[in-house]
């Protein structure tokens, strides 16, 4: 059986390191198979560079055709399964066609690669980075070595950044003014508001504050919306009485929010909304939901 | 069984605070921070439960915050390894659920504050900005509750460690009077969560809770740097804002007090207006009473401790502050029953009795304000309201102990005008036996004018109402106070006791036939004693009209008594007008003496008609017109003739004899020469004589038998001629004696006499005085008997 195995077990070992691999800061991010891994994370306009090494294993050449390494900025629709769409791809040609009989390192480097949108994970969407390896064979099929990177890209914070204020209600029953104090948030920011109850005709249990993420993919026809509620954080708990005013402050590091992504190569968007809901005594729910816009502020050289 | 809910819920809730408090202190011990964090968030989830009534939930929160207390303790380690206390701040805010969020947050806002790293200020304001989120009321007080408790020994204040600047004083100030605010609200809000049914069991268990509420106030009163300043300008009318605003009586109610019980006594006393002008803005339910009177407790309390803060009373002008606070409040509140309105008065007046002992002017101030108060009411027909009254009107007596000035409170009558009659009478009963228990001298007939009009329902009976009803021994007891209460009053001047007994018989003269034989002898016995003082009538220097004479008196006497004659207690007028006929026997006046007699004889022959009664009278009379010295002669035998028609004309036979041989003595005084008549005693008792033979006869006849009675009598006789053997009446012989003697023996023989011992008794006497030495023994010398043989 080792030996039968052994047949189909790729000839070689391929590992890709970075040249700034140990001070490179290393991100967590979700596998397809649910498990954790940390990967390498990159902005926009670095240069990516290392080594790929090939090792065959022992006893063993590998002929090739060639060897090329990648760098491809990938989106992939679930529902689309294995049809990606390559919006970057840079190749770099390592080897010319020959026989690797032992250990051998190649050098590479993509010099202030431009990497417009961010790593992604969403439900019906994935935008990824990766570095591909190809050694490319023949008849027994091309030995493939990925390594994904993650990319995140900052923002300036915005110059207009108002806040959202409104005045909701339901005549007679209930009236409400809120008030965020920015419509623009970074990921690491804190909403800072305050509810204002104008007249409450109704029992209330409780009033939370959700941040939710529409993911639009898609265009046309073909798009397909999914909403998330990833928070959903309690503001208050009772019924108000007229003319009391409710602190919001939800702090948003705690979560796993995105920057939102607008029409990312026409395929996909991620909003975000915050929907502040109100629950009666009879369950009932009453809501309003308000679009606001997450950036990724450049952190501070300790994060 | 909704009990049996709760009790069950309740175990559940605190086994899961038990079990997460275990893990969090697992946590704890490993120095996990974010497990630390999840685990009392959970336990503190549990203090979302809706389910519990008040005092269970107090249960839960106790062992809930017992828990923070080592949570606290964590963070602050945590903070001394070197973990950022701000990021701590923030950390504990991302627990999703509000209540366990913000218990966390209070916990480390407190080891913020300790650890000096921002300005309390910031933190508190912080805090109780964020507590806003939960409004459940029972939640929310509690959840404000430990914020109190956990910042409590950490607010700033002059002098402390923590920042020493006036504006981060008065921010910790600012701090805890906007807890106060929001806790006072929601606890309001309490009952109206749920439905109305259930509304007294709701009060009831808010009522439980008050303490959270107050707890507020007694931080504020313990918070250093709190001046007078700095509480007359900012802590009371801030205070005193919410609670007037809530407009709950409960809230109201409690807070006043709180107020009350936890600022300092003088800080009160210089915001007296303030806290005053409050009052007539509660709701009306609010019993406004119990607080005003909490305070003026207060206060009368502060005056009587230190001597020093009485200048304060004076110089604030508490009084008049309380007394225009209280009318205020009457006026505000129109449904103030009397009782409450009266009982408002009555603590103000232990307090201006305690306070302002000497300010008769206030008492009577107040006073005055009850009567405006009454006046609008009417009379006061419950008895709750009379009680406090009777109350009321008893604080100055027992404060002063001196009816006298009572009596110069010009608005006390009035005051018991409005009483009804019963309640009136005890309250009069009350003021006499507060003169009797005291020894009250009442010295000048104004006084005495003023203390009956005040007392005069138990002097006299009032138009319409009659007292069929009253137990005749109680009249009794009331009455004899009454007459206690007139010999007390007593001057040492004869003109102003004149006046004094003029004055009494104006009033007692009003009392009705019930009153009168009970009030007048104390009258005429007092009035007799002035009489022994003055100097007797016609040597008058001054020959003033108005000036006491006996003359006048006795005149006065007079009339009163022939009241009494009219009102059929004729015995006891005869009584008296025979004291007075004696007095003016005393004074030398033989006119009124003379008229006293006649009037005497009078009620005798027309109003005395029970056989007894006429024996009794008669005998008195007689024992009168004895020592009688004044009449001349003709007046005297006039009199002396009439005695004895009467006493031949009394029914029984033994009692005409006894009446007949008493009127011996009337021919004979044994100090006076020209008073001594033998012939005509010897006469009277050989009159006697006869009727007792008569009676004798008559006894034989109608029984075959000797009486005892008849044989007495001869004894009796017998006794009379010795006196007058041994006065010296010449006309006593030894024979009528001896004769006499003969026979009581033969009669004695005759049947077994129960007289025995009186006669072996008088015979022994005769013996021995036969055998003393001197003038005696002489005369009896002249009785020859064969019985002392």
């Amino acid at each position: 059986m080792n030996y039968l195995l052994g047949a189909f077990k790729p000839a070689c070992n391929i590992s890709i390191t970075f040249s700034d691999g140990k001070n490179r800061k290393q991100v967590p991010m979700k596998k397809e198979n649910g498990q954790t891994a940390t990967v390498p994370l990159f902005h926009s306009q670095e240069t990516i560079s290392g080594k790929v090494c090939i090792e065959p294993y022992q006893g063993k050449k590998v002929e090739h055709n060639g060897v090329k390494v990648e760098l491809l900025g990938q989106i992939e629709m679930y529902f689309d399964r294995g049809n990606f769409y390559d919006f970057t791809s840079l190749v770099r040609e390592l080897d010319v066609p020959g026989e690797i009989y032992e250990r051998k390192t190649y050098p590479f480097e993509f010099p202030t690669v431009e990497m417009p949108y961010e790593t992604y994970n969403g439900v019906n969407v994935r935008l990824r980075y990766v570095l591909k390896v190809t050694i490319a064979r023949g008849y027994a099929g091309s030995i493939l070595e990925y390594q994904e990177l993650v990319v995140r890209n900052y923002a300036p914070p915005p110059e207009i950044n108002n806040s959202i204020k409104m005045e909701v209600g339901i005549e007679d029953c209930l009236h409400i003014e809120f008030e965020y104090n920015k419509s623009k948030y970074h990921l690491k920011d804190v909403i800072l508001g305050k509810i204002y109850f104008l007249l409450v005709r109704i029992k209330m249990k409780n009033m939370d504050l959700e941040i939710r993420r529409r993911e639009s993919t898609g265009a046309g026809a073909n798009t397909h919306v999914e909403t998330e509620t990833l928070a959903k954080f309690e503001l208050m708990d009772g019924t108000p009485v007229r003319g009391e005013s409710i602190p919001v402050r939800l702090f948003l590091a705690p979560y796993d929010l995105t920057p939102t992504h607008r029409n990312i190569n026409n395929k996909f968007s991620v909003k975000y909304y915050l929907n502040l809901v109100l629950v009666d005594e009879e369950d009932r729910r009453y809501f309003k939901q308000q679009e606001i816009t997450l950036y990724r502020l450049k952190e501070d050289t300790s994060s | 069984m909704i009990a049996d809910d709760d009790e069950k819920w309740l175990t559940a809730a605190t086994a899961a605070v038990k079990q997460n408090a275990f893990y969090m202190q697992r946590a704890i011990d490993s120095n996990n921070l974010k497990d630390a964090l999840k685990f009392s968030a959970q336990m503190l989830s549990e203090l979302r439960t809706s389910k519990l009534a008040p005092h269970k939930y107090y249960e839960l929160y106790i062992r809930a915050f017992n828990e923070l207390g080592k949570l606290e303790i964590f963070f602050r380690e945590e903070t001394g390894r070197g973990c950022s206390i701000a990021e701590l701040y923030e950390l504990v805010q991302h627990a999703g659920n509000i209540l366990p969020r913000l218990y966390l947050l209070c916990t480390i806002g407190s080891v913020y504050i300790k650890s000096k790293d921002v300005t309390a200020t910031d933190i508190l304001k912080d805090l109780v900005e964020m507590c806003r989120a939960v409004q459940h009321p029972l939640r929310g007080l509690f959840l404000r509750s430990y914020l109190t408790q956990v910042t409590r020994d950490k607010l700033p204040s002059i002098g402390s460690e923590l920042e020493g600047d006036v504006d981060a004083h008065m921010n910790a100030l600012e701090f805890v009077l906007q807890n106060f605010t929001e806790m006072n609200k929601l606890w309001v809000r309490m009952q109206h969560q749920g439905p109305s049914r259930e509304k007294e069991k709701r009060e009831k268990e808010r009522n439980e809770l008050r303490d959270l509420v107050g707890k507020n106030l007694h931080v504020l009163s313990q918070l250093d740097g709190v001046d007078l300043g700095i509480y007359r300008d900012t802590v009371l009318p801030r205070i005193l804002e919410q609670v007037v605003n809530c407009k709950d009586e409960l809230a109201q109610c409690y807070l006043m007090d709180c107020i009350i019980q936890v600022f300092p006594d003088d800080f009160h006393l210089q915001t007296l207006d303030v806290l005053l002008g409050a009052c007539p803005q509660l709701q009306s339910s609010v019993d406004i009473k119990t607080v005003l009177s909490g305070l003026m407790e207060r206060l009368s309390n502060y005056a009587a401790s230190s001597v020093e803060a009485l200048p304060n009373f004076l110089q604030v002008e508490a009084f008049s502050k309380f007394n225009y606070a209280i009318g205020k409040v009457v006026e505000a509140q129109v449904d103030l029953s009397a009782s409450a309105s009266v009982t408002l008065y009555l603590f103000l007046l232990k307090f201006t009795l305690h306070v302002y002992a000497d300010r008769l002017d206030y008492v009577d101030q107040v006073l005055g304000s009850c009567v405006t108060q009454l006046s609008a009411t009417g009379k006061l027909c419950d008895d709750k309201a009379a009680k406090q009254i009777i109350t009321f009107l008893r604080a100055p007596l027992e404060k002063y102990n001196s009816v006298v000035t009572i009596l110069k409170l010009t608005n006390y009558p009035r005051v018991m005008e409005y009483l009804d009659h019963e309640t009136n009478k005890a309250m009069a009963i009350i003021i006499v036996q507060s003169i009797l228990e005291n020894s009250t001298h009442i010295a000048t007939a104004n006084e005495v004018d003023a203390l009956f009009e005040l007392t005069k329902s138990l002097i006299k009976d009032f138009d319409g109402i009659i007292d069929d009803e009253v137990d005749e021994e109680d009249f009794q007891e009331e009455q004899n106070s009454v007459a206690r209460l007139v010999h007390m009053l007593y001057n040492d001047d004869p003109e102003e006791m004149y006046k004094i007994i003029f004055t009494v018989r104006k009033h007692i003269l009003t009392g009705g036939p019930k009153r009168l034989p009970l009030t007048i002898p104390p009258l005429v016995f007092s009035a007799l004693k002035l009489i022994r003082r003055v100097p007797s009538g016609d040597e008058n220097p001054f020959g003033d009209d108005a000036s006491a004479t006996p003359k006048k008196i006795l005149q006065l006497l007079n009339e009163a008594i022939e009241v009494l004659s009219d009102v059929s207690a004729s015995d006891l007028a005869l009584r008296l007008y025979l004291q007075c006929a004696q007095a003016a026997n005393d004074c030398g006046l033989e006119a009124v003496a003379y008229e006293f007699f006649t009037k005497a004889y009078l009620l005798y022959e027309e109003e005395i008609s029970d056989s007894k009664a006429q024996v009794t009278a008669l005998h008195l009379i007689i024992g009168t017109l004895q020592r009688m010295r004044v009449f001349n002669v003709e007046n005297r035998d006039t009199l002396t003739y009439k005695a004895q028609g009467y006493s031949t004309k009394l029914l029984k036979k033994p009692d005409q004899c006894r009446a007949v041989y008493e009127c011996a003595h009337l021919f004979w005084a044994d100090e006076c020469e020209n008073m001594k008549d033998g012939e005509r005693v010897v006469l009277c008792l050989k009159r006697a004589q006869k009727i007792a033979d008569a009676a004798q006869k008559m006894t034989t006849a109608s029984r075959g038998t000797s009486s005892t009675g008849s044989v007495a009598l001869y004894v009796e006789l017998l006794n009379k001629y010795l006196y007058f053997l041994e006065k010296g009446n010449p006309q006593v012989t030894g024979d009528t004696i001896q004769s006499l003697a003969e026979l009581i023996r033969s009669e004695t023989k005759k049947v077994e006499s129960g007289a025995g011992p009186f006669i072996n008794s008088t015979l022994r006497y005769m013996e021995f005085q036969r055998q003393q030495d001197g003038g005696m023994s002489e005369k009896y010398q002249k009785i020859k008997m064969e019985w002392f043989e």
